[in-house]
């Protein structure tokens, strides 16, 4: 067999305390794809950042072509073939495309830009690979999946004939992550050699040749994806054996929460168009869809940041005109947001202040907060709900994904909140946090709580909900029982096909 | 090399690093006094001397530095909320020719302790008025209050002008523009007898503690910081954003104004164009040497003034140009948001 395109050999390297990697070796062979898998903090990120020169390791060395790469050098590896597409998009969103390709790539002491050569030589790899983008499109007019696409394009532009992807799904809906693997698998029929990060089961067996499995910055197992199956993965990523949690049967009582024909306009637009919807105590009602298609507007509405343009919203049997957030805490309404950096935290401020942030009038007496009673609550939602990584008084940013959710998730459920509403609330988590995020949520139900749950996810929707409606174009259709939930019918249903069948609706 | 963040701020660190600026600084500095053909030792043994060496010049460095805190106040509570009040200088100017018109036209029969808090009021709602114009326009079309405050700033000195020139123009002042004078029972009093120094320097120190307690320990202290650090996770998590960026800007706006209405309440007793030499505008080189906390912000004033006071002294003495003092303080800034970085960030290669 010839020498593998690249070999990453007894790469160590330590942060302070921790050993992020540990001795880890690697190879690659020419047109194929490896798939890094491991947990959040297991070292993917910090490997890959070796192998790109962005850290220098403390010991082992990384050869191209069977050349040592120096170490700590970007553009050696550049030069040497190596293409880095980011998770967090390093690209300049005021600039067009064509610009953010050629960015880096040209002399600045060259008096004039060669923009039809690039534009050509652009065009030429968009069409070679399928990835379709118009170049003179401004990049923030984009959508993600579209992004991700000129960053792609970026790296293949500078002859990257070695590919690194670090959670390249980690922003796509499902259907740009599946036309994304269809691009790659053909970039790796063409002769490129991939490596891609993950920490998803499904894609990683789905896409991957051979997989490489970390743990705690150790190389722990090597697997073809042909001889492999996903619980030994999950096994393998985890340490231990994980499973999600089951659903019970349980017996839903009174409707806390119900929607008639409610109508949302955000910016001018009908985000949420004549929707109606019941939820029960002790029952879990999932939302699902493809993103874009209104969810965030039903989160906000229930979640007290948008306002109702029409229709009739009953709260314990209550009508209600606006719900504002503070309303919606004082009424027992648990919050869930999407986007945990954004919505979840302020990520500068400490954990004990992110704790009690949206009910800061219970930790307060005439304007004085309550330091010491804030600190106490912290604490207690650090120690129920397995909070790592951080005291009440560090900030929160520090936090993993996966702790800074279970922290949201501690602060809305404590206090025992008769709705949950929780929109993506596993996105990004490794498998681990997936399944403790999980078995709170089937908990709060099991005790009596209402649980909204809007998610993408169709396995974690089949796995949590007792009844399922489909959000499509700001509609929703009528709720299936969650035994009549099939794959195929969820995905119809996700296509918006449920006319004729609202015979079914409970 | 990379810059990496510190997960953690060593409590040391935090404490050396504004000295260090300091030190770093007039390092640099004294590159321009040795070029300038002075010793440098010699040089900042006269700034110091110039500043403090004398009982006339301790006085006149704490005057100086009263409106400084004060206007240094007011930057580093707009910015923590992340409300650019950039207009500081006519917020200042306002409030000093509210008092100015006030006392001379309105109140000035009324006894010092009834109108020396009401001046004071009326000085600081004066600049809380031209504050909450521009947020107004932030919050209902958007509109950048940098650009805006920063604009309002000549509408406020050329309007002051105009006063001062016209209707509150002083008849006695031999044809130059001079607003009238505020009443005698206006002026604040004097800390130490024959000094210029006055009771605003304690109304400075007390309202940077107020601030400082506010801050750290009220709702509306965590809740401003929330609105600044992530706007959109302080509404998720219910922080009335518009509400809570009117009251910053009142207290900053408020703050400024009251800088003005000190300045002539406490040392001019009445208000020209040169009243002030850019404390506005200083205000914010302050509050950003001070990393906006109010407490630093009453040290990072006295050193601005030591450095201005004390230049003067030194430029009389060594033949040196005064400006150099503001190299000082433009370059304490510098290194002092070098080494704020180095507190967030350390290197590793």
């Amino acid at each position: 067999m010839s020498t593998p395109v690249l070999q990453i050999e007894n790469v160590s390297k330590r942060f302070g305390q921790t050993l992020a990697n540990d001795n880890i070796s690697l190879s690659l062979d020419k047109g194929e794809i490896v798939a890094l898998l491991g947990e959040n903090g297991a070292g993917k990120t910090t490997l890959m950042s070796i192998l790109f020169g962005h850290y220098v390791p403390d010991s082992g060395r990384v050869m191209v072509d069977g050349q040592e790469l120096p170490a700590g050098r970007p553009r050696a590896a550049i030069r040497a073939g190596i293409g880095m597409v980011h998770q967090h998009f390093a690209l300049a969103p005021n600039l067009t495309v064509l610009e953010n390709v050629t960015t880096g790539t040209e002399s600045l002491w060259s008096p004039r830009s060669r923009r039809r050569e690039a534009r050509a030589k652009l065009l030429a790899i968009s069409e070679r690979f399928g990835l379709k983008v118009d170049p003179d499109a401004r990049l923030g007019d984009l959508s993600v999946g579209e992004q991700q696409r000129v960053e792609i394009l970026k790296a293949l532009y500078n002859e990257a004939r070695i590919l690194v992807l670090d959670e390249p799904t980690a922003v796509l809906t499902q259907i740009e992550a599946e036309r994304l693997f269809a691009t790659l698998k053909d970039m790796a029929a063409q002769g490129l050699s991939l490596i891609f990060i993950s920490h998803k089961l499904d894609e990683v067996m789905s896409t991957a040749d051979r997989i490489v499995v970390l743990r705690g910055g150790r190389h722990v197992a090597e697997r073809r994806a042909s001889e492999t199956s996903k619980p030994e993965l999950a096994e393998l990523m985890v340490g231990r054996a994980v499973s999600r949690p089951v659903r019970e049967p349980s017996d839903p009582g009174d409707v806390v929460l119900e929607a008639a024909a409610v109508t949302v306009r955000i910016g001018g637009v009908d985000r949420l168009k004549a929707v109606d919807f019941r939820l029960r105590a002790g029952e879990v009602l999932g939302i699902i869809g493809v993103s874009g298609n209104g969810q965030a507007a039903l989160a906000q509405l229930l979640s007290g940041t948008a306002a109702m343009a029409s229709g009739d919203l009953l709260l314990f049997g209550q009508p209600v005109d606006a719900l504002s957030v503070k309303d919606a805490v004082t009424a027992g309404i648990g919050r869930i947001p999407e986007d945990r950096n954004k919505d979840g935290a302020i990520g500068e401020m400490a954990i004990w202040e992110n704790a009690i942030l949206e009910r800061l009038s219970s930790f307060s007496r005439h304007g004085l907060v309550d330091r010491q009673a804030g600190m106490a609550f912290a604490q207690t939602i650090i120690d129920t709900f397995d909070v790592r990584g951080g005291s009440p008084a560090s900030r929160i940013r520090l936090l993993s994904g996966g702790n800074m959710q279970k922290l949201i998730l501690g602060r809305n459920l404590i206090d025992r909140p008769r709705i949950l509403i929780a929109a993506q609330p596993a996105r990004g988590l490794d498998e681990g946090a997936v399944a403790a995020v999980h078995e709170r949520i089937l908990d709060a139900r099991r005790q009596g709580t209402a649980v909204l749950l809007i998610s993408e996810d169709l396995d974690e929707v089949m796995a949590l909900a007792d009844r399922i409606q489909a959000i499509v174009g700001g509609r929703l259709s009528p709720p299936i029982p969650a035994q009549e939930a099939s794959t195929r019918r969820l995905g119809l249903m996700m296509a918006g096909e449920w006319e004729g069948e609202t015979a079914h609706a409970v | 090399m990379r810059f990496e963040r510190r997960e953690h701020r060593p409590v040391a660190l935090v404490i050396a690093t504004p000295l260090i600026a300091v030190v770093a600084a007039l390092a640099i500095a004294g590159i321009l006094i040795a070029i300038a053909g002075a010793p440098v030792f010699e040089a900042y043994w006269n700034i110091l001397k110039g500043a403090y060496g004398s009982r006339l010049s301790a006085t006149e460095t704490l005057t100086r530095a009263t409106p400084l805190i004060l206007t240094g106040l007011a930057a580093a509570v707009a910015f923590r909320a992340r409300l650019w009040n950039i207009g500081g200088e006519g917020q200042l100017y306002l409030g000093a020719i509210t008092v100015a018109w006030a006392s001379s036209h309105l109140i000035g029969s009324w006894p010092s302790a009834l109108q020396i808090p009401a001046l004071l009021i009326m000085g600081a709602v004066a600049g809380m008025i031209l504050l909450l114009v521009p947020l107004w326009l932030r919050l209902r079309f958007s509109v950048d209050e940098v650009v805006t405050t920063l604009l309002l700033n000549f509408v406020a000195v050329l309007f002051v002008s105009m006063l001062i020139d016209t209707v509150l123009k002083d008849p006695t002042a031999f044809g130059w523009p001079q607003s009238q004078s505020v009443a005698d029972a206006a002026m604040l009093p004097k800390l130490l007898a024959r000094s210029r120094l006055n009771l605003g320097l304690v109304i400075a120190v007390v309202l940077a503690l107020v601030l400082a307690f506010v801050q750290s320990r009220t709702v509306f202290g965590i809740q401003s910081r929330a609105a600044g650090l992530n706007p959109q996770g302080a509404v998720f998590a219910g922080v009335p954003l518009g509400r809570t960026l009117v009251v910053v800007a009142c207290v900053s706006g408020g703050l400024a104004g009251l800088a003005g209405a000190v300045e002539v309440m406490g040392v001019k007793g009445y208000v020209t164009t040169d009243l002030s030499p850019g404390y506005g505008y200083s205000g914010i080189v302050v509050a950003m040497l001070a990393n906006l906390n109010p407490l630093g912000v009453v040290v990072a004033g006295l050193f601005t003034a030591t450095m201005f006071v004390g230049a003067d002294g030194m430029s009389r003495a060594m033949g040196i140009p005064s400006y150099i003092a503001d190299v000082i303080v433009a370059l304490s800034l510098l290194t002092m948001l070098i080494a704020v970085f180095f507190t967030q960030y350390r290197i590793r290669r």
